[in-house]
C-alpha cells in the first residue's frame, strides 16, 4: 500500500502526468476509455438482459425504438433489435468483444513483431535480411487487405466447422499478421542502435547468452516506442475487426461485435430503424476517436524531440 | 540508380513469386478439382483420364510453372459458382472499380492537398484548427459507417440518392461507363465520398505537416525577399518540396483505394471487383479468390514501382545519387 502511495506522488510529479492534465483532449479520451473499460469489463454484470439467453428475449418486443421516441419502452433505453434484443445490452457485449479482439491482436502483433524486430537487430545477417523482406512484402499491402484475405483464406481452406470453432483465434490472428511490420522495424532499429553499448557489450563479456541479454537487457530500451505503436494501433486492429465484421467476415455471429450490430442494422435500414444500425456506429467512432486521441497524445508526450 | 531500380525490380519479383505460390497452393490443396469436376459415377479410369487431361499426374513444380505460364496469358480458368470464365469475371467488373477509385482520388487529392496548404500556411488560424479536429474525425470513423451514414440521409431520410448500384451504365466496347449519364453520376457520388474520405483526411494532414516544415525553411525566406507574390510562393516553391512524401503517401494510398473499395463496394452494392471478391470468399469461390490475389498483388508491385520512378522526376538530386 505505502509503496503503491510512493508511486503515486512520484507519478503524479513526473513529466507525462503534467502534459496529460495540460492537454483538455488526452484527459476527455482517457476518462472516455476508462468508461469504455469500465462498460466492456462488466458487461455481463451491467447490461439490463441477457441478449443470448432465449428465455428473456420476446421476440414481441422486436425493433422498438428508443425509449424518448414514441412506441419506445423506457425498459428498452436504445430500442430493440430485430430479434427482441435490448439493444443497450447488445451493444455492452458488442464492446466487449470489439475491444476483446482489439487487445488481443494488438498483442499478438507486439509479441511477434518485437522478437523479429531484436532478432533481425541483434543477429544481423541473413536472419535480419529475411525477417526485413518478409515485412517489405508486407508492407506492400494495406493491412485490411491483408487480414481480409488471412481470414477468407481460412474459409476456402479449413473446413467450415473446424472454421466456426477457431473464427475468433483466427480474426485475431489475421489482424496480427497484417500489423506486425511497424513493430518489428521500429525495434530493429533500436536494437541496431542499442547492441553496441557498452552495457550490451558488458552483458555479453560476462557471458550472457543471447536470448537473455535481448529480454532483459536490449527490451526494456525498445519499450516506449512500442508502446506508443501499441496505443495507436488498438484503434486500428478495433477498427479492422469491425470491418470485417461488417463484411461478414469476422467473429462469429453467436458472439457479435460492434462491427457485426452494424451489419445487422445495415440489413433492416430501408424499415426505418435507424437505431439499429445508428447506435453501435456511434459506440465504435466514439472508442476508436478515444483511443487515436490518447494515442496521439501519448506519441507527442513521449517523443523527446518535441519536448 | 541502376542499382536501386533492379533492386525493386527483385523486390516485386519476389512479391509476385510468394503471391503466385500462395494461389498455386490454393488451388491445389481446397479439395481435388478432378472430385469436383466428375460425379459420384465416374470410374476409377476416367479420372485418371481427367487428371492427366488437366495435368494434374505431373510433378508439383512442372503444374506451377504451367499455372504461371496460364496466368501470365490471363487464364485463370471457370468460375466455380457462376462457370463465367474468370478472367471474363474480372475483366467485366473493372471498369466499375477502377471508375470509383478514380472519381474518388481525385476527388481525396483534389480537396485534401489544398486543404493541407492552408492549413499549414497559417496552422494557428481558426478555419486551419477546425480542419485538424474535422480530420481526426475522419480518420476515427470507419469506412462503412460514413457510407451507412450517407445513406440514411440522402437515400432513406432525403430520397435524393440510390443507395445501391451504378445507375444506367453505357457500354464502350469492352469498358462499360456510367459517367455518361446522369443516373450514373447520381449514383456514384455517395460511393466516391465515402471511398474518399479516409484518404483526404490522410492528404489533408500530410500536406499540412510537410508545408509547415517547409514554410520554415531558407529559400522560402529568400523567395518572399525576392519579393514574389505569395500564391508563386506557396504553390512554386513550398508545396513542390513537399510533394515526395506527399507523391510517395498518394501512390501507396492508390493502391489501397483498390483495397478500400472492397468496403464501399458491400456498403452501395458497387458490382465491382470488392464485391465479386466478397462474394467469392462467402462461397469459396477460389479461382476467382486467385485470380483476384494475383491481380491484387501486381497491381501492388506496379503502383510501387511508378512511386519509385515519379521520385527521380520530382527530385532531381535522386538522378545522379545512389
Amino acid at each position: 500500500m505505502q509503496t503503491l502511495v510512493l508511486r503515486l506522488a512520484r507519478w503524479r510529479q513526473s513529466d507525462l502526468a503534467w502534459s496529460l492534465v495540460r492537454s483538455p483532449e488526452a484527459v476527455a479520451s482517457a476518462l472516455l476509455l476508462i468508461v469504455y473499460a469500465v462498460l466492456a469489463l462488466g458487461a455481463p454484470w451491467l447490461a439490463p438482459q441477457n441478449p443470448f439467453d432465449l428465455a428473456t428475449v420476446e421476440l414481441m418486443d422486436a425493433r422498438l425504438p428508443p425509449a424518448w421516441l414514441e412506441a419506445g419502452q423506457l425498459k428498452y433505453l436504445l430500442g430493440t433489435d430485430g430479434q427482441g434484443r435490448d439493444l443497450v445490452s447488445v451493444m455492452l457485449h458488442g464492446l466487449r468483444m470489439s475491444l476483446l479482439v482489439g487487445l488481443a491482436s494488438t498483442l499478438l502483433a507486439m509479441l511477434i513483431g518485437v522478437t523479429l524486430g531484436l532478432v533481425a537487430g541483434y543477429v544481423g545477417g541473413w536472419v535480419d535480411n529475411l525477417i526485413m523482406r518478409a515485412a517489405d512484402v508486407q508492407l506492400s499491402f494495406p493491412a485490411i487487405l491483408v487480414a481480409l484475405l488471412v481470414d477468407g483464406l481460412s474459409r476456402t481452406v479449413l473446413p467450415r466447422e473446424l472454421q466456426q470453432q477457431l473464427s475468433l483465434p483466427i480474426v485475431v490472428l489475421a489482424i496480427a499478421l497484417a500489423t506486425w511490420v511497424q513493430y518489428a522495424r521500429t525495434v530493429r532499429g533500436v536494437t541496431l542502435v542499442e547492441k553496441n553499448r557498452d552495457y550490451v557489450n558488458a552483458a555479453r563479456l560476462i557471458g550472457m547468452g543471447r536470448a537473455r541479454i535481448l529480454a532483459r537487457h536490449v527490451l526494456p530500451n525498445v519499450l516506449s516506442p512500442v508502446l506508443v505503436i501499441a496505443t495507436l494501433s488498438i484503434g486500428l486492429a478495433v477498427l479492422t475487426e469491425a470491418t470485417l465484421s461488417f463484411l461478414g467476415l469476422g467473429v462469429p455471429a453467436t458472439s457479435p461485435s460492434l462491427g457485426t450490430l452494424i451489419r445487422l442494422g445495415n440489413e433492416v435500414l430501408f424499415s426505418g430503424e435507424w437505431w439499429i444500425t445508428v447506435m453501435p456506429g456511434l459506440m465504435l467512432i466514439g472508442l476508436v476517436l478515444a483511443i487515436n486521441l490518447f494515442g496521439d497524445w501519448l506519441r507527442d508526450a513521449l517523443n523527446p524531440r518535441l519536448k | 540508380m541502376l542499382r536501386f531500380i533492379l533492386g525493386r525490380l527483385a523486390n516485386g519479383l519476389l512479391v509476385m513469386a510468394v503471391v503466385s505460390l500462395l494461389s498455386f497452393a490454393l488451388f491445389n490443396f481446397t479439395g481435388d478439382p478432378v472430385n469436383n469436376l466428375t460425379g459420384d459415377s465416374a470410374t476409377l479410369a476416367e479420372k485418371q483420364q481427367l487428371r492427366a487431361a488437366l495435368g494434374l499426374d505431373q510433378p508439383l513444380p512442372v503444374q506451377y510453372l504451367k499455372f504461371v505460364g496460364r496466368a501470365l496469358q490471363g487464364e485463370f480458368g471457370v468460375s466455380y459458382r457462376n462457370l463465367e470464365p474468370v478472367s471474363q469475371l474480372i475483366l467485366s467488373r473493372l471498369p466499375a472499380t477502377l471508375e470509383l477509385s478514380a472519381v474518388a482520388a481525385l476527388l481525396a487529392l483534389g480537396l485534401g492537398i489544398p486543404m493541407g496548404v492552408y492549413a499549414g500556411i497559417r496552422p494557428r488560424a481558426l478555419g486551419a484548427r477546425g480542419l485538424q479536429t474535422v480530420s481526426l474525425i475522419g480518420v476515427s470513423v470507419p469506412s462503412f459507417v460514413t457510407g451507412i451514414g450517407l445513406i440514411l440521409l440522402f437515400s432513406v431520410g432525403l430520397n435524393w440518392l440510390p443507395s445501391y448500384g451504378r445507375g444506367e451504365v453505357v457500354q464502350l466496347g469492352a469498358w462499360s461507363t456510367g459517367l455518361l449519364g446522369a443516373s450514373g453520376w447520381k449514383a456514384i457520388v455517395m460511393p466516391a465520398i465515402t471511398l474518399a474520405l479516409f484518404q483526404l483526411t490522410l492528404f489533408m494532414r500530410l500536406t499540412r505537416t510537410q508545408m509547415m516544415e517547409v514554410m520554415k525553411s531558407e529559400y522560402i525566406k529568400f523567395a518572399r525577399a525576392r519579393g514574389l507574390r505569395e500564391r508563386a510562393v506557396h504553390f512554386r516553391h513550398a508545396l513542390r518540396n513537399t510533394l515526395i512524401p506527399i507523391i510517395t503517401v498518394a501512390g501507396l494510398q492508390l493502391g489501397s483505394m483498390v483495397a478500400f473499395s472492397i468496403i464501399t463496394e458491400s456498403v452501395f452494392q458497387w458490382p465491382g471487383l470488392g464485391l465479386l471478391i466478397i462474394q467469392a470468399i462467402t462461397f469459396s469461390d477460389v479461382p476467382v479468390i486467385a485470380a483476384y490475389l494475383l491481380l491484387v498483388a501486381a497491381l501492388f508491385v506496379l503502383i510501387n514501382a511508378v512511386v519509385d520512378l515519379l521520385y527521380v522526376v520530382v527530385d532531381p538530386r535522386l538522378r545522379v545519387a545512389r
